[in-house]
């Protein structure tokens, strides 16, 4: 199962969902994201969510250095090997999570 | 809502990472000021922390003066506290003044919404530029830098070319 979950506070979901279903399509796989808002801290709270978006694939985040990251309503940060930083994960980050 | 273009810069009285209390009046020489609505925490920030930090220091000499604005709710927020804006400021050397907006006066005052969001005065301290740094958080994708543009043409006694754009960011945290 791939879970997209995101708060609306952050503008980041359309773009990490766009990736991801294009990812999926050259993967070709035709799975469903299962899309859920996080709206309190609360919930955020109980489904360990560290920030927006936060992708898992069969249970796993695709970012497992950021998936301990205290829960909380926020933009989540993603750091790329070459030293930039994205409120979105990268593509490589989808593909490996996918393959 | 945020303020309109024309607008004067509201007065504020806030602290800064320098250990300092700042005042609007304590950049009266400034040709052109950037309150940056700004914050530890946000991607977006981060994202484009490099090139409003390599802007500060190429408009230096020329009279613009940064200022980055922190108004975020540091309760809900710790990376936002007063202590944290410290540790990044110093730990990357920040060519502008970093200021803590606690009551969130100022960041009322202009109708912030986003971080990072730019509000550019010119020297009569009018809006002059409102909006993103540039149109692209990607570096390598940037076709356009707004702010850059809009400093560029006031320094030469224009109009800016873009008065106006959407921030794209973090949204504040309010209280």
């Amino acid at each position: 199962m791939i879970e997209l979950l995101y708060w609306e506070g952050c503008p980041s979901h359309p773009e990490a969902k766009a990736l991801l279903e294009q990812v999926l399509a050259e993967l070709g796989r035709d799975d469903q994201i299962v899309m859920t808002e996080v709206r309190s801290d609360a919930e955020a709270e109980r489904l360990h969510f560290p920030g927006s978006p936060t992708i898992r694939v069969d249970g796993r985040d695709i970012d497992t250095m950021g998936a301990s990251g205290r829960p909380s309503l926020t933009c989540r940060i993603y750091h790329f090997p070459d030293g930039r930083v994205s409120p979105v994960p990268s593509r490589e980050q989808m593909e490996a999570a996918l393959r | 809502m945020s303020i309109a273009l024309g607008t004067e810069t509201p007065s504020f009285e806030l602290p800064g990472v320098d250990g300092a209390d700042h005042s609007l009046d304590d950049y009266r020489d400034a040709k052109l000021l950037a309150l940056v609505q700004y914050c530890n925490h946000c991607p977006y920030v981060l994202a484009w922390e490099g090139r409003l930090m390599a802007l500060a220091g190429d408009y230096a000499d020329r009279g613009v003066r940064v200022v980055a604005v922190n108004s975020n709710d540091a309760a809900r927020y710790p990376e936002d506290s007063f202590e944290r804006m410290k540790e990044r400021a110093e730990e990357l050397d920040f060519p502008f003044d970093y200021l803590f907006d606690a009551s969130q006066m100022l960041a009322r005052a202009l109708g912030a919404e986003r971080t990072p969001e730019v509000f550019l005065f010119d020297e009569q301290r009018r809006l002059r530029y409102h909006g993103a740094i540039d149109d692209s958080r990607d570096e390598a994708a940037v076709a356009t830098s707004y702010l850059r543009e809009a400093v560029d043409a006031l320094l030469a006694g224009d109009q800016p070319p873009v008065t106006e754009t959407e921030s794209v960011g973090c949204t504040v945290k309010w209280k």
